[in-house]
């Protein structure tokens, strides 16, 4: 895997640069190369976020995503910015429960799923973008579910591994979407 | 022995490596795109005993950091391009007292106040001189944050040693990126005594004075000379540069720092996927630059031009020129006012350059 580029968008507070982070740590953990690089500046909550993640097994040239491998969106805006850039063929995955059309272009895959509706009944809207990562990690090999799982052992302090299990049901609460 | 990578932001591991390599007086004054670095400090100093002051300017923390260098203590300020101008005057001042400071650019975009997006428009500041008189400041540009760490920590012996201001420059994009860092169980920390410090006389017979103020011009012209007698060792064995893909006789060079060498690498393999023989001359010491290396370059049979990539309207091509002497014509990519360049750009570039589409100067 050389360069595999991922880019998050959605609203500010949403957890997009937390999810960003936490697809990261999941590479790094199975040893490969990372990069996070945030959109970054007077943002707030309500205005809209984004992050690049780049996992790589080579040392990683440019952290800066131009034509990405998967777009993650969790809004309207976003997807209308970031389908502009995908690679042909790459992936988008949207939060169906929020965007109500759908990406203009035909050359790429696309999967909608109700992450938003997910982390509802899950009980915290904040789930939404960890389900959409279990179906980014499904569908692409991108890293293991079990590197997820013990990357967050490694990066949450001891009390608050109680909350990895209901993650770990929100990753595969979106798995199931990429089969 | 290196430890677990952990994923960091450049910013905070500037404040992390500056607390490994000793340092224990940190004054700054916040802005965006470096905030980070007196987050982190303002957190941490604390734990190790030492100091942070959030200043009420720019200019009084870099005076708070003259203070801190006449005294002995290894010391740092950090701020993004416009609070660097403010600063200018005691960079000045350190390196007419010969004091040992690091000082920390993240640039953003100018002029003026600009904007907050990453930049590389102060590389004429950073390495020209920036505030007045003649005297130079080691100017350093690292490319990962594995490197900021390597280079901060660097960056304090560096300023120890020769007792000049050792700047670190990045951009928005290298502060506010994670990548993963291997900290050392071991900082090389090069103790070295400081007999000038003004720290007190402890029973010397003379008074320790630090000052830049020689009014007889005799004597201002022998300081003078003895600071250029420096910067010449400096320039003889503190030059530093990386050169990727340059061993296979490249047909086309890019130079690019920082950032723009990140962005730059992944063209050097999509050129040479089209047949494109592509090499980088990555200089990590923007002073001293690596002249040698790009005349080096500029002779080699195979190379037919450089392709300068910078962040700015192109200031470190002048260097490049200086180094290539005419022997080979150098050809500039650019982005202004925060933007960065696509790999395509670039790329669109090279194959023009390889097919004589276009003409050496300035385009954009």
């Amino acid at each position: 895997m050389i360069d595999f580029s991922v880019i998050f968008a959605g609203f500010g507070g949403q957890g997009i640069l937390s999810a960003g982070k936490m697809a990261a740590e999941a590479a790094l953990y199975e040893g490969k190369e990372v990069s996070w690089f945030p959109s970054y500046g007077p943002e707030m909550r309500g205005g809209t976020a984004n992050c690049s993640v780049v996992f790589s097994d080579e040392p990683i040239g440019s952290p800066v995503v131009n034509d990405a491998d998967v777009v993650i969106c969790l809004n309207q805006p976003s997807m209308e910015k970031f389908e502009k850039q995908l690679k042909p063929g790459a992936l988008m995955i949207l939060d169906s429960s929020l965007i109500k059309t759908r990406p203009t272009r035909t050359d790429i895959k696309v999967i909608a799923m109700e992450a938003s509706d997910i982390a509802s009944e899950l009980g915290k809207m904040m789930f939404a973008p960890i389900t959409m990562l279990g179906c980014m990690a499904t569908a692409t090999g991108c890293f293991t579910r079990d590197s997820f799982e013990k990357s967050l052992y490694e990066i949450l302090p001891e009390r608050k591994h109680n909350l990895i299990p209901i993650n770990m049901e929100a990753f595969d609460r979106g798995a199931a979407f990429a089969k | 022995m290196a430890q677990k990578r952990v994923l960091m932001k450049g910013n905070e591991v500037i404040a992390e490596a500056a607390i490994r390599a000793g340092c224990r007086n940190y004054f700054g004054y916040p802005i965006t795109p470096q905030t980070e670095v007196m987050h982190y400090m303002a957190k941490k100093m604390v734990q190790v005993g030492g100091n942070f002051v959030q200043a009420e300017s720019e200019v009084a923390a870099i005076n708070m950091v003259y203070g801190a260098a006449a005294a002995g203590f290894r010391v740092m300020t950090s701020s993004s391009s416009p609070g660097i101008s403010l600063k200018q005057e005691g960079i000045s001042y350190i390196a007419g007292a010969e004091l040992p400071a690091v000082v920390v650019n993240i640039v953003r975009a100018g002029p003026g106040l600009g904007g907050i997006q990453p930049a590389q428009g102060d590389y004429f500041q950073a390495t020209k001189g920036g505030g007045h008189g003649d005297y130079r400041n080691i100017v350093i540009a690292p490319a990962s944050v594995q490197e900021l760490y390597e280079l901060v920590v660097e960056a304090f012996n560096l300023a120890d040693k020769y007792r000049m201001t050792c700047m670190i420059i990045g951009d928005g994009t290298l502060g506010q990126m994670m990548e993963p860092v291997a900290f050392r169980d071991e900082e090389p920390v090069e103790t070295i005594e400081k007999p000038w410090a003004a720290c007190g006389r402890k029973g010397d017979s003379f008074h320790h004075t630090v000052t830049s103020i020689y009014i007889d011009p005799d004597v201002l012209e022998k300081k003078n000379l003895e600071l250029q007698e420096k910067y010449k060792i400096v320039e003889a064995n503190e030059v530093r540069y990386e050169s990727i893909c340059m061993d296979d006789d490249p047909e086309i060079v890019i130079t690019a720092f920082s950032t723009c060498s990140r962005i730059s690498r992944n063209v050097i393999r999509q050129a040479r996927e089209l047949g494109i023989k592509v090499g980088m001359i990555r200089p990590i010491t923007l002073w001293p630059f690596p002249y040698k290396a790009i005349a080096e370059a500029a002779d080699m049979p195979s190379v037919k031009a450089f392709l300068d990539v910078e962040l700015n309207a192109g200031q470190m091509i002048e260097d490049v020129r200086l180094g290539a002497n005419g022997k080979k014509p150098v050809y500039f990519h650019g982005r202004l006012g925060g933007n960065l360049p696509m790999q395509k750009e670039i790329l669109d570039k090279i194959v023009a350059i390889h097919e004589g589409k276009i003409t050496e100067g300035g385009n954009f």
